[in-house]
């Protein structure tokens, strides 16, 4: 094989084992690291899958996360647009940070713990509801979508009375299989709704995020109304569902593995470090990062030239042997921080104190309120998103 | 002794720091850059230190030892 010959068609969907990765993956790490993986769109594009080389790419500046840059993979064949102001997310270097540097300090880990009592009479609300619908219940729709939804929303000032609007333009922009007519416009039904909230927030503004935004960026002119739009709806976006199948998968995890539950439910640090090897080892953003070459660069050991793509598989970097010793066992006890479950480098998301304070809160809460809380069916017969971005289950329902 | 510094060049503001080792390091109030709190920690808090360093998703933490 040559080295530039293609190793394998990404993604693969088929796991031997819900809980890990597809094992194709991590022969692959083991004998070629560094690989050429043919995309569903007709590209090729680099596939690392070493904590290092991810690590190495998510922070280099020769690596951009311009979709509209010539030769940035993507998975479907798709017209590609240019990057809307105020996308930071798709955008490099000095242009990034400039907007980043807007919303870091309102994501500061002060001011996100300063949100726990919030976040703890949510996830009492929704066990509340979940006691009252009585066993069985599904963890996915009575706590794993509304906390993070109820969480975000009010972070951002967004009345979560209005989840009926915006949640089925979220639920298109999540779908894989939405066209993109139906992807536009739920952007733009989500861009109308926000523009309409931010006027409220204009008039009358509140203790909220997008209140703050308006006060300091908007009407001193640092921020268009168009970015302040894509920005909330990124944030409001961003916030829903990464969070949402970490609780569901994190949950079966744990009820599947009673002696790492009652480890995890010894008190706060012990939940803190059952919430890092959890994230570490139930990586759910399952197909990505994706960067294109901005300028050659090697990268373990091989060289990729500008305008290729690369893939950096944040689970596969997650289960790396070389960085966590018996990677595909759950050990809540680990310690292990420096894993890459929210990505690496400048783009690493904005909101991780947020999901790391969520994650903590539900499963305490969730595991104190009902102690002998079990799924109904086995494992087998759980759904699981093998084909989704965000990898998860689909529902888990449970009696207790 | 270890001795310990931000980059701030390099900050991204994440945080991550903080999270992991809130007796040393803390962010600023409006671009959540990161500082050090405690120049010298003892070693009871230098495991939480280096973690904090390998964590940090700019590398921007140096940690060096010192007699």
């Amino acid at each position: 094989m040559t080295k530039d010959a293609v190793s394998l068609e990404f993604p693969l969907t088929a796991r031997t084992c819900p809980f890990d990765p597809p094992g194709r993956y991590a022969e692959l790490r083991a004998t070629a690291p560094v690989s050429r993986v043919a995309l569903p769109s007709g590209q090729t594009a680099w596939l690392l899958t070493r904590h290092a080389d991810v690590r190495a790419v998510l922070d280099d500046p020769r690596f951009s996360s311009d979709m509209s840059r010539p030769g940035f993979p993507h998975l479907y064949p798709k017209p590609v647009e240019p990057v809307l102001k105020g996308t930071f997310i798709r955008m490099d270097g000095e242009e990034h940070a400039h907007y980043r540097r807007m919303l870091t300090g309102l994501f500061s880990v002060k001011r996100i713990e300063a949100m726990r009592p919030f976040v703890e009479q949510v996830v009492e609300d929704c066990l509340d509801r979940m006691a009252a619908h009585g066993a069985p219940a599904d963890i996915v729709r009575e706590l794993a979508y509304p906390v993070p939804s109820r969480v975000i929303c009010g972070l951002l000032g967004v009345p979560h009375e209005d989840h009926a609007t915006f949640g089925g333009y979220l639920n298109t922009l999540f779908d894989g299989s939405s066209d993109q007519e139906q992807f536009a416009a739920a952007k733009a039904g989500l861009s109308t709704y926000l523009d309409a909230l931010i006027s409220e927030k204009e008039k009358a503004p509140e203790d909220d995020l997008i209140s703050v935004l308006v006060e300091q960026q908007y009407k001193p002119g640092r921020l268009s109304r168009q970015e302040l739009v894509t920005i909330s709806w990124m944030l409001l976006a961003a916030g829903h569902e990464t969070t949402a199948h970490m609780i569901g998968l994190g949950a079966l995890t744990l009820m599947e593995n009673p002696d790492q539950l009652a480890e995890a439910t010894r008190g706060p640090a012990a939940m803190a470090d059952a919430v890092e090897e959890l994230l570490r080892h139930q990586t759910v953003m399952q197909l990505g990062m994706t960067r294109v070459a901005v300028a050659d660069a090697e990268i373990g050991g091989t060289l990729i030239r500008a305008g290729e793509g690369v893939i950096a598989l944040l689970s596969l970097a997650n289960r790396d042997p070389d960085v966590f010793p018996d990677p595909d066992t759950v050990d809540v006890t680990r310690g292990a921080r420096h894993h890459v479950a929210f990505g690496f480098g400048p783009h690493q998301c904005l909101g991780h104190s947020l999901a790391r304070l969520e994650l903590a809160v539900v499963f305490d809460r969730l595991f104190r309120r009902f102690p002998g809380i079990r799924p109904t069916v086995p494992v087998a017969d759980i759904r699981f998103r093998y084909d989704a971005i965000v990898y998860g289950v689909a529902e888990l329902p449970v009696e207790w | 002794m270890l001795r310990i510094t931000v980059d701030p060049e390099k900050c991204c503001g994440a945080g991550t720091c903080v999270l992991i080792a809130p007796e040393v390091f803390d962010q600023t109030d409006d671009e959540g850059l990161a500082f050090v709190v405690c120049g010298e920690p003892g070693p009871e808090q230098a495991d939480s230190v280096y973690e904090a360093a390998l964590a940090c998703p700019r590398g921007a933490i140096t940690v060096t030892e010192q007699d």
